[in-house]
This record gives C-alpha cells, sequence and structure tokens, in this order.
C-alpha cells in the first residue's frame, strides 16, 4: 500500500514517539525517501519537540526555588500538626 | 528531566513521616519544575502559578500519609497540582475559563502543517538568542489549555505518556491524540517563524530509522 501525505502528518507525533507499528513505520520511511515535504514536516516537528524540551526555554522565576524551600521551612516548624 | 528515584522517595517518606520532617525539601525539589510549568500552563500567570505551587507542595506535605505508592510520587503530586490550579482557575473570576475540559478529543482535528522545506534544523545555539525561547513559549501560551497540559508533561518536563495521562486524570489515548494535535499546531505556527533561525546545513535528530 502506497500512503500519502495526509497519512504521514496524521502519525507523525506517533512516529516521533517510535509509537507505529513497524509495517506502517516501513510505509513512512518509503514515502520520506522520495517526498521532500513530509521530510521537512518530520523535521520541524521534530525540531518543535527537542526546543521545547530544551531548559533554557522554560526556565523557573527567579528566586521561586528559595521562596518555596522558605515557605516549606515555615510548614515544617509548625508544632503539632495534626497531619503529620 | 530524569525520573525520580522511586526507592529514595519510599525511604523519603517513611522517614519523613516518622519525624524527619526536613527530609521533605529532598522529596520535594526533583518535582518543582514539573509542579511549577503544569501550573504555569493551566493560569498562564507567573505569580499565580508560583503561588499555587507553594499552596500545592504544603498540601503534598499535610497529606503525605495518603500516598499509597501505586502511582509514581510525582504523578501524584501533579494531580494534586493540577486540582489546584483548576480550583484557583475557578476562583478567578474575571478571567475567561480557557475551556476547560470543554474541548473535546472528538473534534476532528486534520491539521495541515506549514510546508517549509527550507527550514530542517534549529542549533541549540539559537536557544542563546533570547527571541528565540520568547517565540517558543508564546506559541505554546496560545495552545488551548488541554493541548498546552499535554505538551507541558510529555515535551516540556519529559514525562512518558503513561505518566503524563495519570497526572491528567485521562486515558493514554487521549493524551496521544491531544499530543499529536498540539505538535501539529507548533508545528504549523513556529515553522515560519523559526525558519530564520535555520542553518545551512542538514543533520538528522535522533534516530529516524
Amino acid at each position: 500500500m502506497r500512503i500519502d501525505c495526509k497519512h504521514v502528518w496524521k502519525h507523525i507525533s506517533a512516529y516521533i514517539e517510535n509509537d507505529v507499528d513497524p509495517q506502517l513505520r516501513a510505509e513512512i520511511d518509503r514515502h520520506l525517501e522520495t517526498c521532500e515535504i513530509c521530510s521537512a514536516v518530520l523535521d520541524s516537528t521534530r525540531n518543535v519537540v527537542i526546543l521545547m524540551a530544551d531548559d533554557r526555554v522554560f526556565e523557573l522565576p527567579a528566586g521561586f526555588s528559595e521562596r518555596l524551600h522558605a515557605r516549606i521551612e515555615r510548614e515544617l516548624q509548625k508544632p503539632n500538626d495534626p497531619n503529620t | 528531566m530524569a525520573p525520580p528515584d522511586a526507592q529514595f522517595e519510599a525511604d523519603c517518606i517513611r522517614r519523613i513521616l516518622a519525624g524527619e520532617k526536613q527530609l521533605f525539601h529532598d522529596l520535594i525539589r526533583p518535582c518543582e519544575r514539573s509542579i511549577y510549568f503544569l501550573l504555569f500552563s493551566i493560569l498562564k500567570n507567573e505569580a499565580e502559578a508560583e503561588d499555587v505551587a507553594q499552596d500545592t507542595v504544603i498540601k503534598v506535605f499535610q497529606n503525605l500519609d495518603k500516598f499509597r505508592g501505586d502511582s509514581q510520587f510525582r504523578t501524584w503530586v501533579l494531580s494534586i497540582a493540577r486540582n489546584e490550579g483548576l480550583g484557583r482557575l475557578r476562583k478567578i473570576s474575571n478571567r475567561r475559563e480557557d475551556s476547560i475540559d470543554a474541548e473535546t478529543d472528538e473534534q476532528s482535528g486534520d491539521f495541515t502543517p506549514a510546508i517549509l522545506t527550507s527550514w530542517r534544523e534549529i542549533p541549540a545555539e539559537a536557544l542563546e538568542r533570547k527571541e528565540l525561547g520568547n517565540i517558543l513559549r508564546r506559541a505554546i501560551e496560545g495552545l488551548p489549555e488541554i493541548y498546552r497540559n499535554v505538551v507541558l508533561l510529555r515535551d516540556i518536563e519529559e514525562m512518558d505518556i503513561r505518566e503524563s495521562a495519570a497526572a491528567l486524570g485521562i486515558s493514554e489515548a487521549s493524551v496521544k491524540v491531544r499530543l499529536h494535535r498540539a505538535r501539529a499546531l507548533l508545528q504549523r505556527n513556529l515553522a515560519p517563524q523559526l525558519k530564520g533561525f535555520a542553518p545551512v546545513k542538514r543533520r538528522w535528530f535522533g534516530g529516524r530509522q
């Protein structure tokens, strides 16, 4: 079976996750070999995924951790907490 | 991020409950980022997200004896964070509720991707440029909430599908569908904006088999 571009786009996320069955994967690979457009769509989608995982894109606000642990410390210092 | 060590967590929890409360700092530290960004994805406001993150962590501490160990600790923590975040969202009366669960996975979602053969790869160095981070953040913040949450847990915090599903209280199938749509929306939105960052050379990321 030959698959078309729309079919490939539908499975791009699963393909990146390595979550497509081997037969479909082989069909997609065969399509990608000859389809410049789908190759580019795959690359750019994968790039988006890779960029999002970079810790520099999403950074905690400055001082977040310090303020959080100060609040925890105040809670820990409370005497006779019935829940602990 | 790497999944926290389950054995370390179990030991920590046991000792905290036995009175070594200070260990709670170490127990919660690996979860901080995920808590904050999940809440930011729900509330879309830094100050609110930080405030609710603190409330969440205190709630986790107060309810630590209720953690049964039948899910990962972080999953349990994130489900508390999500509930706290949605609770806060309901309280913020002047904010338009950004379709909390109003959108369903039944929507047919055939997205046409941005077709740009000139954009292949973004070099890691490009991230040093602040505007790239800003473009990405804006695009993610612009996603509907149900997609934003999934992207945040799976792609930003790199949790697996199962853990993401458990933290959000949805099925693994829904995570996959939403993830697919979110990535398609992001690709369509971002590819035209990011092509200016592309280098000339071409290299594959990861192992396309």
